[in-house]
């Protein structure tokens, strides 16, 4: 598994090799150079990962040779019969040997057909094939780094943009052996060959039946380059619907809530429109040079037919030679056409390439560092040492600063603090969601950066403040964490999180499909799930992110209650604005703008008459 | 017992990891029962309700059919002319060019008839086609906002968004295609017809190969179809499995799922990988198959129109004529073989379709329906209110109170009593199955939702903010509302700092589901933003539960001038947020079981002043016996 992976995420090319290659002709854009270079390498970087599959390529080359070969036979076999019945009725031959001749002609003409249909078909399968093979691979790959991608990159990259680069991207990566390299060697081949056969019958008429080659390729270049153009802004502006239709339905509450449906759809319709203009656009882009594309090859044969006309007349050739070109004309028709795609699947591949490697090849910033060693638990303390933090986008502002405390097994440190102070963020260094910029976290001594991060997280469990369910059973949320799990020690997580008897009650009892986000169930009941999903696994260090906010006391004190004994074996961190939720804690902070103000027992705290004085005061006062 | 259970449970792991079998309890992706690929190929109804779309650009089609037949017919004329060249104009030696001339005429006018008719039918067809494919697309957006919540709380937004996205584009196809295969019946009539005129017999030994593509067609069409549906099928799993990686993966980074998730996925990714191999192979299995009859047709032709040649019975320009049509001949075969796919996969997309726009919209206006003024008096009444998300199951039981104008009320009680959805029921997110409600006097069944929804604003409990600005996420939809405005909802609220800390202030962008904020912080915008809305009755479902009691203390003062003459909803766990509500009312298990201010229910010394007391208390105070008894008198419900 993890071989078949790394073969995926190859060393890019090291860059003075594509500098060479690409030396831009005349250096009036570096940009315009580099965009270029990029593409180079993109695309030489897809064709290496298609040639890992060197039998399939070989195989789809190899039919390629020879079904040209084959094709270009076909004309050729159709101008002799064509001439064999001249002949035989000028009386050059007797009739049976004519006859003959016609039945070797015919015969080999479906020969050849066959056979020709016989390669065309491994050529497209084995290219097909090799396609289907890279895309597999780039799948795996990038559904792994998506997974593995720190909560930076995730928190600025809108998971729409990732959405496409999974489906359409890896599409146009997947298209490229077929579309655009065999192609190439298809059509050069044919194209090549077919003028050489041409022009040595007949140099005018050849250049004339040609004539329309060169226009075709340029108009069906230009165009195709055009529509991939205006397809990547037409892929902005349908990305930017979908997240309109998206967020709608999401946010279909809000919506509703605010009897917003006039302005969402005024929403929907400038979307829609621009994305409408934009695809008319390209219809005005495509049909008139299609058309002329078509008109220019009629017109080549129409030149064809007079001038050959006037060759025949004047028996410098015969009606087989004339049928002989004019019938190539027919097979050259698709082809050239097919110049236009061809330029399109390079151009498609590049850009989509470079986005979907643009991806893979993303830092991980937050993985196991090169000696990395498994976290072992021994007391089981945490330790929190002058810990400093800023996310990239807020870097200018630290949002954690020199944060120090100390927490052993079985106590309970309890975070409290105006919205924004900084909790949740503090919490989510302890498992390294983010690295700290100054400072260490350490568990037993060990700085959390020098441990392998499986062991880490493993003995870390964060629930988290605004859940996210999975679209499957209860039973399967609970579980997520450990799938081994026998199904007593679900129905004790459940219980503990006071879920059991709310479950069976359903109709599918643990059965039940929760859906995105856990709509359908209360506030609580989904605090709760998540609750006893983290309960399934054994931390050693367990955050509890404002997760009872939506839950009654009596119900959190039945929950405390049965994890008493769970919060034994660990350390506990509570961030909660209830402060009965929190003040049996061993050590309370109170955190503000990402510093601790005030740290030290219930007791204490009050005594100090400070801000958390003031917090309990408002809560409890009895007026 | 727990250190017991660590044990046992680390045994199990290894033994299950090491033989490598796959956790029982894992999935990824919504593992649901994919919907029917193909349908019916001609579904009425389906073709009625598009035909409908298509209706107002009538004129267009009808220009896109005549200009496609003129297309066609040009494609047909031009083998006949140079059949005609070939045997009239190009007698060797002769020296009359006239009928060379004549026919290089003809066939620069059909050239040019063809490149005009092409022009035409395809800058239309694209064109209308597109227009179609927004319409519908805008017809399902449009009722995808009137459906009632109950609809949208059981289906998936990936699933309504593959209707609007993928079942409209294969629409899209389908409209493109029926008009095309119009023209390649057309053509494929018309080569019939001339080669049969040019030469009968010549024509009918030909044409003799034909029904050997159609037996053929008609064995392979079921089983290719069957691999189509399953490369399409395996593909959409995965894409869901991807999706759902891509939305879930903090969770999956916190709970080291990424392992068992990858091998999961691998299954899929490799199901796609072969489903498409299998495809690709009924796909290509027709290219010798075509080719071979095509490569027969021609040497019948030449055979037996070569030796008709010899005796005189055709000219060689009909055997040229012939090679011709023979080339194009099996283009529109394979293209309407085809096209019955399209078309069958057109009526299952196009069934889904209709499913969406026929949603029954349970929640609607009265033909009568009153708008509400904003003058209204702002009071709220529950009358013998019984309500279920499933009738069985009500979720409120006889619920009667009334909040008079300008009051203040809150609703407390146990997790999942039906707070919210009481809330709900004030804005009519879904009627109620017995009694009433009434805002403002009146029964909100009588009222239009649009004047409704604008006279009571909410703050949800689960706060959602919409990619954009700051500012335009407290503005929402009352575009007419100042900057001023703004500003000044959101210092009230007490979001006015941060919202200046960040690094763009109020044009500041906020990330997905405003991820670069913390949840209190959301919280916060959501709650300016009800406050912009500038409602009579004004619902505050949890709105400060994720925000300390020093904040909400100010926000409170701040909203005291903000919302005089309002009435509010408030629900809170937190009792302190409620303390000074004018009236609260205890829900326990649907039911009203208490009301009055905190004094009263104090004094009662009901659930309210239970609650209350643990609210205050530190839970290591309390006696195990006493939390035995609420959690027995609480597992009732
Ligand atoms: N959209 C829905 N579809 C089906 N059932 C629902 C839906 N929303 C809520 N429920 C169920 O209705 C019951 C009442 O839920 P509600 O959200 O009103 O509770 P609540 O009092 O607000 O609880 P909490 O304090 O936990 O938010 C719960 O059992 C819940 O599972
Ligand atoms: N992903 C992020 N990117 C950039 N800034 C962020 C991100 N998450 C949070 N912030 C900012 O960091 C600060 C601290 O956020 P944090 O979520 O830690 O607050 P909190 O103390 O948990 O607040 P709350 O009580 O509201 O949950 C806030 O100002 C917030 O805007
Ligand atoms: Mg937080
Ligand atoms: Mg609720």
């Amino acid at each position: 598994m993890h071989r078949k992976r790394n073969s995926v995420w190859n060393t890019p090319v090291s860059s003075d090799a594509i500098g060479s290659a690409t030396k831009p002709l005349n250096s009036f854009t570096h940009v315009e150079a580099a965009g270029w270079g990029r593409g180079l390498s993109t695309l030489l970087r897809i064709t290496r990962m298609n040639l890992r599959h060197p039998w399939q390529v070989a195989f789809a080359i190899g039919s390629t040779l020879v079904a040209v070969i084959l094709q270009l036979l076909i004309p050729k076999l159709l101008g002799q019969a064509v001439d064999q019945t001249q002949t035989a009725i000028r009386g050059g031959v007797t009739g049976a040997a004519a006859e003959q001749a016609l039945w070797i002609s015919a015969l080999l003409l479906l020969a050849v057909s066959a056979l020709r249909g016989l390669v065309t078909m491994m050529q497209n399968y084995f290219a097909e094939a090799v396609g289907h093979h890279v895309a597999y691979e780039l799948r795996l790959a990038c559904y792994e780094k998506i997974q593995r991608l720190s909560f930076s990159f995730h928190d600025h990259v809108h998971s729409g943009d990732l959405i496409t680069i999974g489906l359409l991207d890896l599409e146009g990566v997947r298209m490229y052996f077929s579309t655009a390299l065999v192609r190439a060697l298809l059509l050069t081949m044919l194209i090549g060959i077919g003028a050489y056969m041409l022009i040595s019958t007949d140099p005018v008429l050849g250049l004339v039946a040609l004539s329309f080659v060169p226009f075709v390729a340029w108009r069906s270049s230009v165009t195709q380059l055009r529509l991939r153009a205006t397809w990547l802004d037409l892929q902005e502006r349908v990305s930017v619907l979908s997240r309109v239709m998206e967020e709608n339905l999401g946010g279909i509450r809000v919506v509703r809530a605010f009897a917003a449906q006039a302005y969402e759809m005024l929403k929907f319709d400038r979307a829609s429109k621009s994305a409408l203009d934009l695809a008319h656009d390209r219809v005005d882009i495509y049909v008139p040079n299609t058309s002329a594309m078509t008109l220019s090859f009629f017109f080549a044969m129409g030149l064809v037919l007079w001038i050959g006309g006037n060759k025949i007349i004047a028996g410098e050739i015969s009606v087989g030679t004339l049928a002989t070109f004019l019938t190539f004309m027919t097979i050259l028709q698709m082809p050239v056409r097919q110049i236009g795609l061809m330029v399109n699947a390079f151009a498609r591949a590049s850009t989509c390439g470079s986005r979907l490697f643009g991806l893979l090849d993303q830092d991980i910033t937050i993985r196991d560092a090169p000696d990395a060693r498994p976290l072992e638990i021994s007391e089981g303390t945490l330790r929190f040492d002058n810990v400093s933090f800023a996310y990239p986008s807020t870097e200018t502002r630290p949002i954690v600063k020199n944060i120090n405390f100390e927490a052993r097994r079985g106590e309970t440190i309890a975070i409290v603090g105006p919205p924004g102070s900084g909790k949740s963020t503090m919490a989510h260094l302890i498992p390294r969601f983010y690295d700290v910029i100054e400072g260490a976290i350490t568990l037993d001594g060990q700085d959390i950066r020098k441990v392998t991060l499986a062991t880490l997280r493993k003995a870390v469990a964060v629930v988290q403040q605004d859940a996210f369910l999975f679209t499957t059973t209860i039973e399967n949320n609970i579980a997520y964490g450990d799938p081994w799990a026998k199904e007593q020690r679900i129905e004790r997580a459940s219980e503990s999180a006071q879920l059991h008897n709310y479950i069976l009650g359903l109709p599918a009892g643990y059965e039940t499909v929760v859906g995105e986000r856990g709509v359908s169930l209360s506030g609580g009941q989904r605090q709760r799930l998540t609750i006893a999903r983290t309960m399934m696994l054994r931390p050693s260090v367990v955050v509890f992110d404002d997760s009872t906010a939506a839950i009654d006391a009596a119900t959190e004190q039945r929950i405390r209650a049965a994890m008493r004994r769970f919060a034994k074996e660990r350390v506990t961190i509570i961030i909660a604005h209830r402060l009965s939720s929190l003040m049996h804690a061993d050590q309370i902070l109170f955190v503000d703008n990402g510093e601790i103000v005030e740290r030290g027992t219930h007791e204490e705290l009050l005594a100090k008459r400070g801000r958390y004085k003031a917090l309990y005061d408002l809560q409890m006062r009895s007026e | 017992m727990a250190q017991e259970d660590a044990d046992e449970l680390e045994g199990e792991r290894n033994n299950v990891r090491d033989d490598g079998r796959r956790p029982p309890r894992a999935v990824v992706g919504s593992h649901r029962i994919e919907e029917e690929m193909f349908g019916r190929a001609f579904d009425q109804n389906v073709i009625r309700r598009i035909w409908a779309f298509a209706r107002p650009y009538k004129a267009k089609l009808f220009i896109s059919v005549s200009a496609l037949l003129i297309f066609t017919g040009t494609q047909l004329l031009i083998p006949l002319i140079i059949r005609y060249a070939i045997d009239h104009g190009m007698a060797p030696g002769g020296i009359d060019h006239s009928y060379l001339l004549a026919a290089a005429g003809a066939f620069l006018l059909a050239i040019l008839v063809n490149f005009a008719a092409g022009y035409t039918q395809e800058t239309v067809v694209g064109k209308t086609a597109e227009n179609v494919l927004f319409d519908i697309r805008r017809a399902m957006f449009a009722r995808l906002q009137r459906v009632s919540l109950s609809f949208m709380d059981k289906t998936e937004v990936g699933r309504l968004m593959s209707r609007l996205q993928g079942d409209v584009n294969s629409m899209h196809e389908f409209l493109e295609n029926s008009l095309y295969s119009v023209g390649d019946i057309a053509l494929l009539f018309g080569i019939v017809f001339v080669m049969l005129w040019l030469d009968f017999r010549l024509g009918l030994v030909t044409l003799s190969v034909l029904p050997i593509l159609f037996i053929v067609r008609i064995f392979w069409l079921p089983r290719a179809r069957d691999a189509f549906m399953a490369a399409h099928e395996t593909n959409s799993v995965a894409n869901g499995a991807l999706a759902e990686a891509i939305h879930g993966v903090r969770t999956v980074q916190s709970m080291e799922r990424q392992q068992v998730n990858f091998i999961l996925y691998d299954d899929k990714a490799h199901a796609n990988l072969r489903t498409h191999l299998i495809a690709a192979k009924y796909a290509q299995v027709m290219v010798p198959i075509v080719d071979g009859l095509t490569g027969l047709a021609m040497a019948v032709v030449i055979v037996v129109g070569g030796s008709m040649i010899m005796n005189g019975r055709i000219d060689v320009g009909v055997l040229v004529a012939y090679l011709f049509y023979i080339q194009r001949f099996f283009d529109p075969i394979r293209s309407l073989t085809l096209q019955y796919s399209i078309m069958q996969r057109a009526m299952a997309s196009g069934k889904r379709l209709t499913d969406v726009l026929d949603v029954k919209i349970d929640v609607q206006d009265k033909p009568d329906a009153r708008a509400l003024s904003p003058e209204m008096d702002g009071s709220v009444e529950f009358r013998n209110v019984t309500f279920g998300y499933n009738p069985n199951h009500p979720v409120l039981k006889n619920v009667s109170f009334r909040v008079h104008p300008g009051e203040t009320v809150a609703l407390v009680g146990p997790t999942g009593s039906g707070k919210s959805s009481a809330m709900a029921l004030v804005h009519r997110f879904y009627d109620v199955q017995q009694g009433q409600v009434l805002v403002g006097g009146h029964d909100v069944r009588d009222l239009t939702q649009e004047s409704l929804g604008r006279q009571v604003a909410m703050v949800l409990q689960e706060p959602f903010l919409f990619t954009g600005t700051v500012f335009d996420n407290i503005r929402y939809h009352k575009t007419e509302a100042t900057r001023d405005k703004v500003i000044e909802a959101a210092k009230a609220v007490g979001a006015h700092d941060f919202i200046m800390s960040l690094a763009d202030g109020y044009e500041a962008q906020l990330g997905e589901r405003g991820g670069n904020l913390s949840l209190g912080q959301r919280q916060l915008i959501s709650f300016a933003r009800a406050l912009v809305a500038d409602a009579k009755i004004l619902v505050l479902d949890e709105a400060t539960a994720n925000i300390d009691s020093y904040t909400e203390m100010l926000i409170q003062k701040a909203l005291i001038k903000l919302l005089e003459g309002r009435t509010g909803l408030v629900i809170a766990h937190r009792l302190a947020t409620v303390r000074g509500a004018d009236r609260i009312i205890v829900l326990q298990n649907g039911q009203v079981i208490e009301t009055g201010n905190h004094d009263q229910l104090m004094a009662a010394g009901g659930l309210y002043s239970k609650l209350y007391n643990l609210n205050y208390a530190s839970f290591d105070d309390i006696p195990e016996e006493e939390l035995d008894a609420s959690a027995q008198a609480d597992s009732q419900t």
